[in-house]
């Protein structure tokens, strides 16, 4: 069975990832945008889908459904506007869940 | 400890006695479970910081470039020349266990094996910087299945870990004391009946005795 690779996230920050044949969405934040992340999510088309931080951060909610189950992968990525090391938090977030305490916290 | 009501008979003492046993067993297996689960855990996260640190400074890059190529371009060209990718990944997934925890691994096939297939545009009318911008782009995907496939795996982890933490937490702290307290429970007051029983008949012996002989 062969699914695809999904990129979400604001137009600027994403475009790119169509050249290498991975299916871009645009996001707007808005309920459009929220339904059409959940659609994704739902198809079952998508293996992994990458989301910009700027995005995530409008659909925490969302993504935090499907931490725990196997399928999709939901992996935040940079935008064009920086890194806001909301990536990095959510290591840390399974990290605390496991051990209690973030041990990696520099 | 407030003791559960429990019949204290011998049969309740022996199914206590195999419950007791069979906890104790489970809570040995889960506790290796969860250690084992967390070196492996351990291992995983230290590999995902490290892998999401490049990732994210290669991905920061490659937006440069775009900006970049971006710069040098009118937006109509840039979205013409990306309009019709001609390259197209696939991902199939299978699942390993590692420690009953189902966690995926992404294997990617592209739609053709040329890896010059990224750039789906005629070079005549878009500039250099837009093929370095997509090229560097190209360059962190294998990157990013991988952390993908890593990132995904530790949130299952954490999960699994989690569970079985409070699963060993349970037996220990709960299950397996209560159970040694219903046995202790029943115990004494098995003792306590036999030894009401022993002086009972003691002292109907006497009282055969007196009326019998006279003592």
């Amino acid at each position: 069975m062969s699914e695809r690779i999904a990129v979400f996230g604001d137009k600027e920050s994403v475009y790119g990832f169509s050249a290498l044949g991975l299916d871009t969405y645009f996001f707007e934040p808005s309920d459009e945008g929220t339904a059409l992340f959940r659609r994704l999510c739902l198809s079952g088309n998508y293996a992994i889908i990458y989301i910009t931080e700027t995005a995530a951060a409008f659909l925490e909610k969302e993504i935090a459904k499907y931490r725990s189950e196997p399928k999709p992968a939901i992996i935040l990525i940079p935008g064009v506007t920086g890194n806001t090391g909301e990536g990095m938090s959510a290591v840390r977030l399974s990290v605390e869940k496991a051990v209690g305490s973030d041990i990696f916290n520099e | 400890m407030a003791v559960k009501q429990v019949n204290p008979t011998r049969m309740e003492l022996t199914r206590l006695k195999k419950k007791l046993n069979t906890a104790t067993r489970g809570h040995k297996l889960l506790k290796d479970k969860r250690d084992e689960l967390m070196r492996r855990f351990l291992e995983m996260v230290r590999e995902n910081r490290a892998l999401r640190m490049k990732v994210e400074e290669k991905i920061k890059a490659a937006n440069a470039n775009f900006v970049l190529a971006k710069a040098s371009m009118s937006d109509e060209t840039l979205k013409t020349a990306l309009l019709a990718p001609k390259q197209e990944v696939y991902v199939s997934t299978s699942y390993r266990n590692v420690m009953s925890v189902e966690i995926p691994v992404f294997e990617t096939q592209t739609r053709t094996p040329d890896e010059n297939d990224i750039y789906s545009y005629g070079f005549a009318f878009t500039s250099a910087d837009l093929d370095d911008a997509v090229k560097s782009l190209s360059d962190v995907l294998p990157d990013l299945i991988r952390l993908a496939e890593i990132e995904k795996s530790c949130q299952l982890m954490a999960d699994e870990i989690e569970k079985t933490r409070r699963r060993v937490n349970a037996l220990e702290h709960v299950m397996i004391p209560e159970t040694q307290e219903q046995i202790r429970y029943i115990t004494r007051k098995l003792d306590e009946n036999e030894r009401s029983t022993q002086t009972r008949l003691m002292k109907v012996k006497d009282m055969m005795l007196q009326r019998a002989h006279g003592y």
